[in-house]
């Protein structure tokens, strides 16, 4: 029996927390999809807080391992022709459906959004299908 | 008037914008999300499941959804700006779903989603770094065909 994913909880309420705080503060929504294609075609009084809130992220993965947090050595995916499919397949399909995981995972939903909710089931089968194909077949 | 004015000034809003960037960094190195082990981990049900996700996003929800019901629903305006930038967008057509599916599918296959990439780009990884730039290139794929779009329709 393993242990209750602790960090995971926490790290989720933290991710709650900011995107709490974007909203309340700024009326903003959190969805890194979305923070990061706006700064593309950046509309007036759009990039800056754009700029500021992923340098934020940067920041933090920077203070992070002082807390015994750190990124990890290598990523599973072999090949960077499949890191660049897998990339170009994010930003297609984020951009088309106007959100990740953040921003219809958790800002959606979290408003009981009606869009997010099934965008969210369907990337989700979408990509547990992906993973079982790529793994099992 | 002086709070009123602290609290609307660009420098305080500024300010929050990167603490709520901060936090957010945080949280995805803390929930391990930037660990795409973690993610195919949970995406693999039918191997050795890792549930670490469902937790990851149940911490998220069990904060947001309080405060966005109890203050930002009765709030008229952000404390820091003149309005919400919410979408009114309601609507589930092809292209949400066409999105959604391509967006899960690329998810899949690296189990990095725009979050994780853009908190590890500091660790200057190689596949890390040409998977925000080929994200960005699909950001832009699709800002191009939706503006050919409109000048032709």
């Amino acid at each position: 029996m393993s242990e209750f994913p602790w960090d995971a909880l926490r790290g989720g309420m933290l991710l709650g927390l900011s995107a709490a705080l974007l909203l309340v503060m700024n009326g903003r929504i959190a969805g890194i999809s979305g923070i990061l294609s706006g700064l593309l075609k950046p509309q007036k009084g759009e990039f800056g807080w754009r700029a500021t809130f992923i340098l934020g992220m940067v920041i933090a993965s920077l203070l992070a391992p002082m807390l015994g947090f750190e990124l990890p050595l290598d990523l599973p995916v072999a090949s960077i022709p499949m890191v660049v499919l897998a990339g170009l397949l994010v930003g297609i399909g984020t951009k088309l459906g106007n959100g990740c995981t953040s921003g219809h995972g958790i800002c959606g939903m979290g408003r009981l959004s009606k869009r997010s909710i099934i965008a969210t089931c369907v990337f989700m089968v979408s990509a547990i299908a992906t993973t079982f194909v790529r793994l099992h077949i | 008037m002086l709070i009123q004015t602290i609290l609307s000034s660009a420098m305080f809003t500024r300010l929050i914008t990167l603490i709520a960037g901060v936090l957010f960094g945080l949280g995805m190195m803390i929930s391990g999300m930037v660990d795409p082990v973690n993610v195919i981990g949970f995406l693999d049900i039918t191997g050795d499941w890792n549930p670490s996700l469902m937790f990851v996003m149940g911490g998220a929800l069990m904060v947001f959804m309080p405060i966005y019901f109890l203050v930002v629903r009765r709030l008229d305006k952000p404390v820091c700006d003149n309005e919400f930038k919410i979408t009114t967008n309601n609507t589930v057509d092809p292209k949400l779903l066409t999105g959604a599916t391509l967006f899960g599918i690329g998810w899949g296959i690296a189990g990095v989603c725009p979050g994780p990439a853009v908190t590890s780009l500091s660790g200057g990884n190689l596949a890390i770094v040409a998977f925000t730039l080929s994200m960005l290139i699909g950001f832009f794929i699709v800002v191009r065909i939706e503006s050919r779009h409109e000048n032709v329709g």
